[in-house]
């Protein structure tokens, strides 16, 4: 059954303060491998003018995901996760997040298409920082495939 | 080590690389980022799901191919706009060996205040692993 076309456009509430952690960068950039010094050294940060460490392009994912759930488990959309998949990604950069940011997300459902018997939503999270100004936008595309399909 | 707009073209190619990736990679990735999924770590579930095998997480790949473009630039914070598509998973056998991520850019366009819009290719093992992989970059 495609999804109800109402929930274009609908706006969950923001999320409660994520607090961004030296030590949670450091374990990200271990994690993909990166040793770029603006990960994890303070003052090879503030020499690229950043006040703390900052976080690989790619982290606010992390936070962004968590919020994303509320879309997923939403029980009115009855989305079926054991069938999405991650079409695509983007994200649209005020500043790099950093340590000691304490962000919120706010998720919108920008569209619902119906593509093939897949339902194809797309998702944006607004992440703003403690005193309201916009880091980073978040667009993932979610792909929940038709239920008779098999899996790829 | 800043790259400056002025000593770039449409064309120029930023330095490849190639990223190795296993089973212990995508455990440890899974830890970092909150994406226990146990398709990126459960063999017999990814079967059960019509996967070939275990697969890298999407999030991973897009973390690695952006690392062309940090790499280059220095500081990551140049990169102002990063989307991509993810078009074939990749693969990770528990061979001890597991599979390699290549990834190359070039720039594609010459954008106002000093931007460049960079294309990057990731492939594994001969396919083409993201589509549409675009990072706009603040240059110097």
């Amino acid at each position: 059954m495609p999804l109800d076309p109402s929930f274009i456009g609908r706006t969950y509430p923001p999320t409660a303060p994520y607090e961004v952690g030296r030590e949670k960068i450091r374990e990200f950039a271990v994690a993909v491998g990166d040793a770029n010094p603006a990960y994890t050294d303070p003052e090879a940060a503030k020499a690229f003018g950043h006040p703390d460490v900052i976080a690989p392009p790619t982290f606010p994912f992390v936070i962004t995901y968590a919020a994303a759930a509320q879309v997923v488990t939403d029980p009115e959309l009855g989305l079926d996760y054991s069938r999405v998949v991650h079409g695509d990604q983007k994200f649209v950069y005020t500043r790099p997040v950093r340590a000691g940011d304490r962000l919120t997300v706010t998720v919108t459902i920008d569209s619902i298409k119906s593509l093939a018997g897949n339902d194809v939503l797309s998702v944006r999270g607004e992440v703003n920082d403690e005193s309201g100004e916009h880091v980073v936008t978040s667009v993932m595309t979610l792909v929940a495939r038709a239920a008779d399909e098999a899996g790829e | 080590m800043a790259i400056s707009f002025d000593e770039v073209e449409v064309g120029t190619e930023l330095p490849a690389q190639s990223f190795p990736v296993t089973r212990a990679t995508l455990v440890q990735y899974a830890g970092a980022s909150g994406d226990f999924n146990p398709i990126h770590w459960n063999e017999k579930f990814a079967l059960e799901v019509g996967l070939p095998d275990v697969i890298a997480h999407g999030m991973f790949t897009m973390a690695e191919a952006i690392r062309v473009v940090t790499d280059w630039v220095g500081d990551p914070a140049a990169v102002v706009e990063y989307g991509v598509r993810f078009t074939k998973p990749v693969p990770v056998p528990n061979d001890g060996v597991g599979a390699v991520i290549e990834v190359s850019g070039k720039v594609a366009a010459l954008l106002d205040d000093r931007r460049v819009r960079v294309d990057l290719l990731a492939t594994s093992g001969g396919q083409k692993v993201l589509g549409m992989s675009r990072a706009v970059v603040q240059l110097g």
